[in-house]
């Protein structure tokens, strides 16, 4: 997603730059290029007006037009009013995380907070309501707190309140069941229903309520940490439906109330949004289902009517794809600065201190072997997909868009090294031509694409040792040399080429303005 | 026609409950104003409003905008029925009936992203067929979801048909091949396939989606007879992506199906539709337009054949193009 944007952006600095003097219409026409890149990003056209006139203002008022860098100058504003389109200021967060330690009453603090996760309130339990409109994926995003808060320690209930939709009580209560099976945590993961209480649509508005209040009670007397409320679906232009949220809220007194919105929501989102805004003081939004090519304006838009922060960002349909929402890596994701800070973090999660240093060592010495190569290709897949790990590397985004960024090729190489021995996976150096033909036929390649692999990786691993002993100057310009001779990691099959080339932001503009 | 009535006037309902009226429609903008520059920009930002998208809303300004130059449009009525007229021509009359087969049952495999609708969208076609004297058989080929084959199943409940299941996990493919057996088996009309939800951009998932095609395919000549695409109506530009996606890894034989525009943008002309033979616009009766389905149209010619105004299995309407444009203007 925000391929786009990011080449449009791109666009507009190289409008700007390379001219003696611009003047204030060169400034509105790039503009024009931002509106309908935005447009066509689903963001809500008021908001575009808004935004665009603050970037004009703020370039007239910077005197842009008479700056050297003019397409620098400006792409720092629009970052700068992106961030705080998507995220607030700085100030707010900094003026909310000092009340709460203030100790502030947590729901007063809350709107203002746009600390990451999900506030703790003592005693508990804390009360998370979740609100949405129908099919956007709010009883999928309950499992993935319960998953989140349990990798964290935090003992959860999730409790049932869709009573409308068929089965939506099984569904919750078998997503539960997996956090509580499948998911790392110590903490305990409990579930709460009223199966009785269930009714067709329109026959139980408002036994809900009830139903909240009697979940929150159970949390308490289970000293449960959490507990997440799954609310039905509803259209905010139900009246009945809207109330009996308000009834929730009033009644149960929730500590956050999480609107779940899909990032592929069109200009509507904007009326949604400020409908549930306005009946139940949201404060915190979770987008779902980023892991499509959705460029996601919606996320705009939602945070510009309710003010409310953006929380989470769902990236898939395990039960951990969830991810913190950081609005300075999602405006630097739009403008092409790629999210490197993300990638880190989820690599991270992968693979443990320890693990990353033996390798480290490993890689020193010469002696990588298939079999830790396949480890780390591993560990690379459990991070999500391909093409959205790499759009997170900074000037690969935009490069990437047409590219054939494909996990069916890292399959292939998996079934390789997975039909290999185990003397062959340590040696690879002994896999002559019946070995070939005999991986090749046991993993459903072809020869040449076992021998592709095995030269590959020959070089990788020479070139990962000399690495090893350089500093990190040299090793980027090893790394250049590598995408340039598409050789290693860069010529593997499933690596578009050059596509791993790392190019920081200053050396694009630099190569642009040429 | 009366289709789209219960739509406008559960739309007012709605619209007069809330506190503030959310969207305010392009007739009120038009009658009684006269046509000027500053007005085809008002109409600009309405058609965008709805999700029409830059491309098609171009295209229909730059008409009007000609029009008002050469003096032929002048009157906000004349621009209403200018519109009218253009987008209710994208739709032909005669192309929105469900494909039939010749003989045995018909095959219908819903379709569509994560919650956009399918299972609800099921029950109500369903309940449409069942009032025409039809006999129907359900698959329930969502083995992926949690509570998803309980829900279809409670739906078959409560329409009194039956549901071909498998294990939830199994391999959907042998849902659909058991579906097709039981219903060549025991001469139903009509199969509705439902399947898991998924973006198109997952491959491997889009793989089943062929898989499962084929597997009906084998089973039941010239199956999937039709193969709709569920669309939420607040689907932003992406919903041009999902159907030129699904399009293609259902287009059978050939898979070549509709080239895939750049960046989500349709070109404008008429391409074969590939796979998907039809759409399946829920949710309609909030205030969202739906206007993606225009561009859509455009771009790969799948036609809109029904829309889904509720939750309950008689909330369904046959598409109107009239009184789609009627509603999204209203
Ligand atoms: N208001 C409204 N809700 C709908 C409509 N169609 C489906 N829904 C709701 O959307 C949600 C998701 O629907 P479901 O059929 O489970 O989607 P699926 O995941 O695509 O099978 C449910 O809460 C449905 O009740 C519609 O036309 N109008
Ligand atoms: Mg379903």
């Amino acid at each position: 997603m925000f391929e786009r944007l990011s080449e449009t952006f791109a666009g507009v600095y190289k409008k700007l730059s390379g001219r003696g003097s611009i003047s204030e219409s060169n400034v509105r026409e790039a503009m024009e290029d931002v509106r309908t890149a935005l447009l066509e990003a689903d963001v809500n056209h008021e908001v575009i007006d808004t935004f665009i006139q603050q970037v004009v203002d703020d370039s007239i008022g910077r005197q842009v037009t008479k700056s050297l860098e003019p397409g620098q100058e400006i792409i720092g504003i629009v970052h700068r009013r992106l961030v705080e389109l998507l995220g607030g200021s700085a100030a707010q967060a900094k003026e909310a995380a000092e009340l709460t330690a203030l100790g502030v009453p947590a729901p007063m603090a809350v709107p203002l907070a746009a600390e990451p996760g999900i506030l703790s309130v003592s005693p508990g339990p804390t009360i998370v309501m979740m609100c949405g409109l129908q099919g956007s994926g709010k009883t999928t995003t309950c499992g993935k707190l319960a998953a989140y808060l349990k990798k964290r320690g935090r003992s959860v209930m999730l409790a049932a309140a869709d009573l409308q939709r068929p089965a939506a009580v099984e569904q919750l209560q078998t997503v539960a069941a997996q956090v509580e099976s499948d998911f790392p945590g110590g903490a305990r993961v409990t579930f709460y229903s009223e199966p009785d209480k269930v009714a067709a649509y329109g026959k139980a508005v408002g036994v809900a309520v009830g139903v909240c209040q009697r979940a929150v009670e159970a949390a308490r007397k289970q000293g449960i940490d959490t507990v997440i409320l799954d609310t039905a679906g509803r259209l905010h232009v139900n009246d009945e439906l809207m109330g009996e949220l308000q009834s929730i809220a009033r009644l149960v007194q929730p500590h956050q109330r999480f609107l779940v919105v899909d990032a592929m929501t069109g200009q509507d989102a904007i009326n949604s949004a400020k409908a549930f805004h306005e009946r139940l003081e949201v404060d915190g939004i979770i987008l779902t289902k980023f892991d499509s090519d959705t460029r996601g304006g919606a996320a705009l838009s939602v945070k510009h009517v309710t003010g409310a922060p953006i929380k989470f960002i769902g990236v898939g349909e395990k039960l951990d794809a969830i991810e913190e929402f950081h609005a300075e890596r999602m405006a630097g994701r739009i403008l092409g600065m790629g999210d490197v800070v993300s990638l880190v973090e989820k690599a991270q999660e992968q693979v443990s201190q320890e693990e990353a240093e033996r390798l480290q060592e490993k890689l020193a010495k010469g002696e990588m072997t298939m079999e830790d190569f396949l480890g780390q290709l591993k560990a690379l897949r459990r991070m999500g997909p391909l093409k959205h790990l790499l759009g997170m590397i900074p000037g690969v985004g935009a490069a990437l868009k047409d590219a054939q960024v494909d996990d069916k090729q890292l399959d292939k190489i998996e079934a390789m090294i997975n039909s290999m021995t185990r003397k062959e996976r340590d040696k690879p150096e002994i896999i002559d031509n019946s070995r070939r033909r005999r991986i090749a036929k046991g993993s459903g390649t072809k020869q040449e694409d076992v021998s592709q692999l095995v030269t590959r990786f020959g070089m990788l691993s020479k070139i990962t040792k000399q690495m090893a002993g350089m500093s990190a100057a040299s090793k980027v310009k090893a790394v250049k040399q590598l995408g340039a001779a598409n050789a290693g990691m860069g010529g593997l099959p499933g690596f578009g080429k050059g596509s791993t080339r790392t190019v920081s932001v200053k050396d694009r503009f630099k190569k642009r303005k040429k | 026609m009366a289709l789209f009535k219960s739509i406008v006037s559960r739309l007012r309902k709605g619209l007069e409950k809330t506190r503030e009226v959310l969207t305010s429609g392009l007739g009120d903008l038009l009658r009684g104003r006269r046509l000027d520059e500053a007005l085809i920009q008002e109409i600009r930002t309405k058609l965008l409003q709805a999700d029409v998208g830059i491309q098609t809303t171009n295209r229909l300004v730059e008409g009007i905008s000609a029009d008002y130059k050469s003096g032929k449009l002048s009157k906000g009525e004349d621009v209403l029925e200018y519109l009218k007229r253009e987008m209710a021509a994208l739709w032909p009359s005669q192309d929105r009936s469900l494909r039939i087969a010749t003989s045995g049952p018909t095959v219908i495999m819903v379709t569509g992203v994560n919650g956009a609708g399918k299972t609800t969208s099921i029950a109500k076609l369903c309940s449409l067929l069942r009032g025409q004297g039809k006999t129907v058989l359900l698959a329930a080929c969502d083995t992926f979801r949690a509570g998803a084959v309980r829900q279809l199943e409670i739906w078959s409940e409560r329409l009194g048909v039956d549901v071909v299941k498998g294990q939830q996990g199994g391999d959907p493919a042998a849902v659909a091949f058991d579906a097709a057996s039981a219903a060549l088996a025991r001469h139903v009309d009509f199969l509705i396939v439902d399947t898991a939800g998924r973006l198109h951009t997952q491959d491997p998932l889009m793989r089943q989606l062929t898989k499962i095609r084929s597997v009906l395919a084998k089973k039941i000549p010239g199956a999937p007879h039709e193969v709709l695409l569920v669309l939420d109506a607040t689907a932003g530009q992406n919903a041009m992506r999902q159907a030129v996606e699904f399009s293609k890894a259902l287009g059978g034989e050939s898979p070549a199906g509709v080239p895939a525009p750049a960046n989500g943008k349709g070109t404008p002309g008429s391409e074969s539709a590939g796979g998907v033979t039809g759409i399946f616009l829920s949710k309609l009766d909030g205030t969202a337009k739906g206007g993606i389905v225009v561009a859509i149209k455009e771009a790969t010619d799948i036609p809109v054949k029904f829309v889904g105004v509720g939750e309950t299995p008689d909330d369904v309407e046959v598409f109107d193009p009239e009184s789609f444009v009627e509603a999204m203007f209203g």
